[in-house]
């Protein structure tokens, strides 16, 4: 497990750096004793609350105030809901990653057999549909997706819930809205990749053994073509969080999205800054387990 | 497939294969080509690029694709015609009774795919019945008779731990793996260096003294010919232009094309200065 170790080195350098930028981002942002205390304010209470929050010292001083008090997981306090931001985000994020999960589960689902079908027969008819239908699903924004979902599904024939996360049934409308774009471009991805494949000559030596063309496609076609698609998944999968947020208010969903969307309106920095630290640290940990998934799947990638 | 057949092992007459095109006329890759294999023989086909020796040999595969069809003449295999076979039936043939080697050694085993596996699943194929043990020990078994040193550590191998020629050895054991009557070899040396040519070469003629299979030998390489080959069919342009036996050819090349291609050998002469040998 070397490999492991390696890349787990190399977060480092990575986490430091982001540290650095969203400490700068904050700092540009503007100050938040303004936005602190009351308009009517005296300068000597700003001065007061500056000096408290240690916003007087030099910029790379509070850079490692930020970072120690980040390493001890103090995150700060939202001053909107005077609790740790840590532990909000927390408390939210599950809502948010199994609706995520949920959505790419139902992008591969959709996905990999219409891909496969379009490849199989293609330039026909079934082809130029799933085409026509990909570039629809990816063409229309989410937001406008959800809503509709619900006029139909929710509000005219109510099968599903309109908003809210208590029962499974809660998941379909978001998890599906969610991943219809997703689904779109993987369906395109896994065609290309399935007609790359079915001309290479090792699928030509399967059929010569005599084998069934169904087994041909599952066993020789299949398993060689996935490999690009899970770098997309890999890359897809924070993308999706990001994503969720305009879901989460579209659905009222109690996740971080929505966290997210108030903490911006109302300048909540704590937040802000959490969210984000949260999302690329998910980058990170979904990048490695796609190598991870390489070296699993493709016994040419050595990392040695 | 009669068993107590008479005739040539593999006979094909007037085989036309074509090509669909966006256009309205198709393109006649193979034209009115006839020619047999008997029994244990090596027959060899020459002929350049697009003379249509490699669409030949997928066309007794059915192995055709990108819009190419037999249209025209039979294919009879002891007797049978296998254009007129079934999917299922045509499929029975392939890798039991005729089986093929490819050009590319490197690009022809599945890369995500251990050895023993991919032999095992031509053994598996057409001998379902074989037990997990029987069909391993076959897999090294077949790895030995191609020569293969190391067979059990080689089995569980992957193709890009292999060289150019090892590949091509595991190719030859996945195309014997079910003891076929005839064995396609399409252009088996091209890719490979001079020295596992000559060896991949020795094999060949082995396997075809030592089990009788009949071999069809695609090649543009008529020195390879002289060292492999027992008939000759040179095809150009679509065509059979000559077929003889292989001393005869070397010694009397009749067609003026084949007579080019002797003249485009390298030879001793030549290099002497004798720029008129042929």
């Amino acid at each position: 497990m070397s490999y492991l170790k390696r890349s787990l080195l190399q977060v480092i350098p990575s986490l430091l750096l982001l540290t650095v930028i969203i400490f700068a981002l904050v700092y540009v942002a503007g100050d938040p004793v303004s936005s602190m205390l009351p308009e009517n304010a005296t300068s000597e209470d700003r001065e007061i609350l500056a000096e408290s929050l240690g916003l007087n010292e030099p910029f790379y001083v509070q850079y490692f105030q930020y970072l120690r008090s980040m390493v001890t997981g103090d995150f700060g306090t939202s001053y909107q809901y005077q609790r740790p931001a840590l532990e909000l985000v927390l408390e939210r994020l599950p809502a948010t990653l199994t609706l995520s999960l949920m959505a790419m589960l139902i992008a591969i689902i959709i996905s990999i057999p219409l891909g496969i079908l379009a490849a199989l027969k293609r330039n026909t008819f079934v082809d130029f549909l799933v085409s026509g239908i990909s570039i629809v699903g990816k063409a229309m924004p989410n937001f406008w997706i959800g809503i509709m979902l619900i006029l139909f599904l929710a509000v005219q024939i109510q099968i599903f819930p309109v908003s809210g996360a208590d029962t499974p049934a809660h998941f379909v409308l978001p998890a599906f809205t969610l991943g219809v774009a997703l689904a779109a471009e993987m369906t395109r991805l896994v065609r290309a990749s399935v007609l790359e494949v079915i001309e290479e000559e090792y699928v030509q030596t399967a059929r010569s053994k005599g084998q069934k063309e169904s087994i041909v496609i599952s066993k020789h076609v299949f398993l060689n073509s996935l490999i690009p698609v899970v770098t997309i998944v890999g890359l897809q999968f924070p993308q999706l969080i990001g994503g969720a947020i305009v879901v989460e208010t579209v659905f009222a969903w109690p996740g971080i999205g929505r966290l997210l969307l108030t903490a911006i309106e109302t300048s909540d920095m704590a937040i802000i800054q959490t969210i984000v630290f949260v999302i690329a640290i998910f980058t990170i940990v979904v990048n490695l387990l796609t190598d991870l998934v390489y070296r699993v799947l493709d016994p040419r990638i050595k990392y040695n | 497939m009669s068993k107590n057949h008479t005739g040539p092992l593999l006979s094909v007459n007037h085989l036309v294969t074509e090509f669909e095109t966006r256009g309205k006329n198709n393109i006649t890759v193979v034209d009115d080509i006839s020619f047999h294999v008997n029994e244990g023989e090596i027959v060899a086909i020459v002929g350049e690029s697009g003379s249509g020796k490699s669409i030949t040999s997928l066309s007794i595969m059915g192995l055709l694709k990108n819009g190419g069809h037999v249209t025209g003449g039979a294919i009879l295999y002891q007797g049978t015609d296998l254009l007129k076979l079934s999917k299922k039936e045509r499929r029975q043939v392939r890798g039991k009774e005729m089986s093929m080697i490819f050009q590319e050694p490197m690009s022809s085993l599945n890369p995500m795919l251990r050895i023993k596996s991919q032999i095992a699943e031509a053994i598996n194929i057409h001998q379902p019945a074989k037990s997990k043990k029987q069909v391993q020990e076959k897999v090294i078994d077949l790895l030995k008779q191609v020569e293969i040193p190391d067979a059990e550590r080689v089995a569980n191998r992957f193709p890009h731990q292999l060289s150019g020629g090892m590949r091509q050895r595991v190719m030859i054991a996945i195309a014997l793996a079910c003891e076929p009557k005839l064995l396609i070899a399409d252009e088996p040396t091209t890719a490979l260096d001079v020295t596992t040519q000559a060896q991949i070469l020795a094999l060949i003629k082995d396997l075809n003294k030592r089990r009788g299979t009949g071999v069809i030998f695609i090649t543009h390489d008529l020195s390879v010919v002289a060292d492999i080959a027992d008939r000759v069919v040179v095809m150009y342009q679509g065509k059979i232009v000559e077929e003889a036996d292989v001393f005869q050819l070397f010694d009397h090349p009749q067609h003026a094309y084949t007579k080019k291609l002797m003249r485009a050998m390298p030879t001793i002469e030549k290099k002497a200065g004798d720029s008129h040998a042929n």
